[in-house]
């Protein structure tokens, strides 16, 4: 079995700085992380290796120093990584990103099931997973937060959905987006890689793609236009409930009652 | 120690103590709840007749004064997060309540100090210096703690093999002394040979010297980069092997820590989370800082290096993302929490022997484990010699399970003892480890500390009954 797990390198703290005059996210190039939801991901890959022989290739978009969420990815156990990079590609929204990820992974042979995280947490659009399959024209689940059984021709996965639990039989090749569940991503082996030793992870440029239309890639293949950007405000307020136990349970209801959440 | 009478609290001792706090802040006898008779252990309990939650430092005067002139006794409590019945009132009497003290006075970036009350939490502690790039380093389990508690146990915590303890981040105090005086121990500086050390006499008293009414913390500029690397091995003798080799690799890691398989799957349960690995038979944790990525790199490179080159670790686990650091270190921070609620009830030791004798005296617990038939989970500080033992009741009868307590606890001390060890790295004495002070110290010592109480509380109103008779 061939999996594809995408994955993405994203800011290591949440307390992201965008450009007051540009409106542009400002990246630290040295915090950040492998975007956690694709963490989950990885872990599902890797448990599906351990119950049946597969072999898990990463794919990354993303400029050259995303090259180190695909060496952790291998220090985690996947087997080969890809990455796509060239200025052709930058500037891509969710529509061009998918479109070229499904360029990328073309290049990365057969696949069976590809895994990508819920969401990232720098976009938070949780569209790229579908969009992908969309692309590639096979099925896709999104929000699974665990895989129930996988055979050579379909897999048995459990989606959560805002209020309903769906449990879906789907034939492979499929595409499905992993939230997170109630497992916890194992941590990179140091052991592994020395192992690996550097590693050389190879990187599909736009010459490398089968579709040379560059109108479909990059700024250019992007119909999204972004307005502005900006911080979320923060909220810290904090009420302090004195009192007995009763005294505060009664107090907390009414404060709940008066918001109407219960 | 003197015997000493002391008055049982009448009416109108209730009247004139209420006029020294707020109405709301005076409590009195069944309007106390049980959870103020005992601490989080909770193997020793006695009823307080009053507890007054005080704000400031005059009211605490205006309360010793009273209780000194009326010989009542008083015991002070914070959090009530305590292990050896340290803010337990034996005798009845006051309890003085801090946990209201919870200003943050001042942060005194020339000084590198941040001054406090007493009933600040260790974790607002953090939350408070660590966003403005400050670092306090003493890290004990219990965040919810109070520093006054921290400063009366000299609490120690994980980073203290290459940090030090409460004691070595504590400048000065200002204390209310059982007579009601108020005094300064200790100043603003960094050196001090200005006569005996009294603030180190107060710190780690537990209350029976003085009260903590403000204490002024050393802090230094927060590191930039942390790492934590989880060493798994295959059996708890070879994790054990391992400690003092990674502290003489001279690899300098802030933390060392030593568990087992079956602790981590108690606190799996007790958070109802999954560790990120639970294959092996023990693990170490080792953690290291760095002013940036090259220099923590370096430092945890030749580490990981001597644990799978020289030491038989089966891999070398990276903690290197928030998410990862939790996933680890909220397990170790709940070890506690988690073998409590795997038994009916527990008692603990928590002996600190030299770093090079730790491998010994655990796999000597694993034998008293055997040979009493009991479980005796431990975990630990194995990188500065602190161990947490626990010893579980589960199924066994009051009676044998306190027979069997007896027992173990008079070997694991007489161990302590043999291997030049202490009867206790940082939760105290308190009420349950007295006389195990007094077998592993001597006589002697034990008079110098009868001597420096008398010297301090004369009428021996002040926790009385706790560290020493």
């Amino acid at each position: 079995m061939n999996i594809v797990v995408c994955v993405k390198q994203v800011p290591a703290s949440s307390d992201v700085k965008i450009d007051p005059v540009t409106g542009v996210l400002i990246r630290d190039g040295n915090n950040t992380k492998m975007n956690p939801y694709d963490l989950y991901g990885l872990e599902t890959a890797l448990r599906i290796k351990e119950q049946n022989s597969a072999i898990i290739k990463t794919i990354s978009m993303g400029p050259t120093p995303a090259k180190a969420v695909l060496e952790e990815s291998l220090w985690m156990g996947c087997d080969e990584s890809l990455l796509i990079s060239d200025r052709k590609f930058g500037g891509a929204d969710v529509v061009a990103t998918a479109y070229t990820l499904s360029q990328g992974i073309r290049k990365l042979g057969d696949f069976d099931l590809i895994i990508c995280g819920k969401q990232t947490t720098d976009g938070d659009t949780a569209q790229v997973g579908a969009e992908i399959a969309e692309y590639l024209q096979i099925p896709h689940i999104a929000y699974v937060e665990k895989v129930l059984e996988v055979t050579d021709e379909y897999i048995v996965v459990r989606a959560s959905m805002d209020k309903t639990i769906e449990t879906f039989k789907v034939k492979l090749p499929c595409l499905i987006t992993i939230d997170k569940g109630h497992i916890t991503p194992r941590l990179p082996s140091y052991k592994r890689g020395k192992e690996l030793n550097h590693i050389d992870i190879p990187i599909v440029t736009f010459a490398d793609v089968i579709d040379q239309d560059e109108t479909h890639y990059g700024l250019k293949g992007s119909p999204t236009q972004v307005e502005k950007m900006f911080p979320p405000t923060k909220n810290t307020d904090k009420t302090i409930i004195n009192g007995s136990v009763q005294e505060q349970v009664d107090i907390l209801t009414e404060i709940l009652k008066n918001k109407k959440y219960v | 120690m003197k015997e000493v009478k002391y008055n049982k609290i009448n009416q109108e001792d209730l009247a004139y103590l209420k006029t020294l706090v707020d109405e709301e802040n005076f409590l009195c006898s069944d309007e106390i709840s049980e959870d103020f008779h005992k601490d989080e252990l909770g193997t020793v309990s006695g009823k307080p007749d009053v507890m007054l939650y005080v704000k400031n430092t005059m009211e605490i005067v205006n309360i010793m004064k009273y209780a000194n002139e009326h010989l009542i006794p008083v015991v002070v409590r914070g959090s009530g997060t305590g292990l050896v019945g340290s803010c337990v009132p034996l005798f009845g009497g006051i309890i003085i309540n801090t946990s209201k003290m919870n200003r943050i006075i001042e942060l005194d970036e020339a000084n590198l100090t941040l001054t406090v009350e007493p009933g600040v939490l260790l974790m607002e502690i953090y939350d408070y210096v660590e966003p403005r790039g400050y670092f306090y380093a003493p890290d004990p389990g219990e965040k919810s703690a109070t520093i006054g508690g921290n400063i009366a146990t000299n609490a120690g915590g994980m980073r203290a093999v290459k940090y030090g303890v409460t004691r070595d981040w504590v400048r000065a105090l200002e204390v209310v002394l059982p007579n009601g005086d108020v005094e300064w121990l200790g100043r603003k500086v960094v050196k001090d040979s200005t006569g005996y050390p009294l603030k180190q006499l107060m710190i780690g008293s537990e209350g029976t010297l003085g009260i903590i009414t403000k204490a002024i913390l050393r802090l230094e500029p927060k590191p930039v980069e942390s790492i934590s690397l989880l060493v798994p091995f295959k059996t708890e003798e070879e994790g054990l092997n391992a400690v003092p080799e990674i502290i003489k690799a001279k690899v300098a890691p802030t933390a060392i820590e030593f568990f087992e398989r079956k602790t981590i799957l108690f606190a799996e349960e007790y958070l109802g989370k999954k560790f990120p690995d639970t294959k092996s038979d023990s693990y170490i944790l080792l953690t290291f800082e760095g002013k940036n990525k090259t220099e923590l790199q370096a430092n945890y490179q030749t580490a990981a290096d001597v644990c799978l080159e020289k030491l038989g670790a089966i891999d070398v686990f990276i903690v290197d993302t928030d998410e990862r650091k939790e996933s680890v270190w909220k397990a170790r921070g709940a070890f506690l929490e988690a073998i409590k609620a795997s038994t009916t009830q527990m008692d603990e030791c928590d002996v600190v022997v030299p770093r090079s004798e730790i491998a010994n005296y655990i796999k000597f617990t694993y034998e008293l484990a055997k040979k009493y038939q009991i479980r005796i989970p431990s975990f630990g500080h194995a990188g500065d010699g602190n161990l947490h033992i626990y010893i579980c009741k589960d199924t066994y009868s009051d009676e044998i399970f306190k027979n069997k307590l007896s027992a173990i606890f008079d070997e694991m001390y007489q161990k302590a003892k043999e291997v030049g060890g202490l009867v206790s790295g940082e939760h105290g004495i308190g009420y349950a480890k007295k006389n195990y002070m007094k077998q592993v110290l001597g006589e002697n010592q034990i008079k110098l500390m009868q001597g420096i109480k008398s010297v301090f509380d004369p009428n021996c109103i002040l926790n009385p009954g706790k560290v020493i008779d």
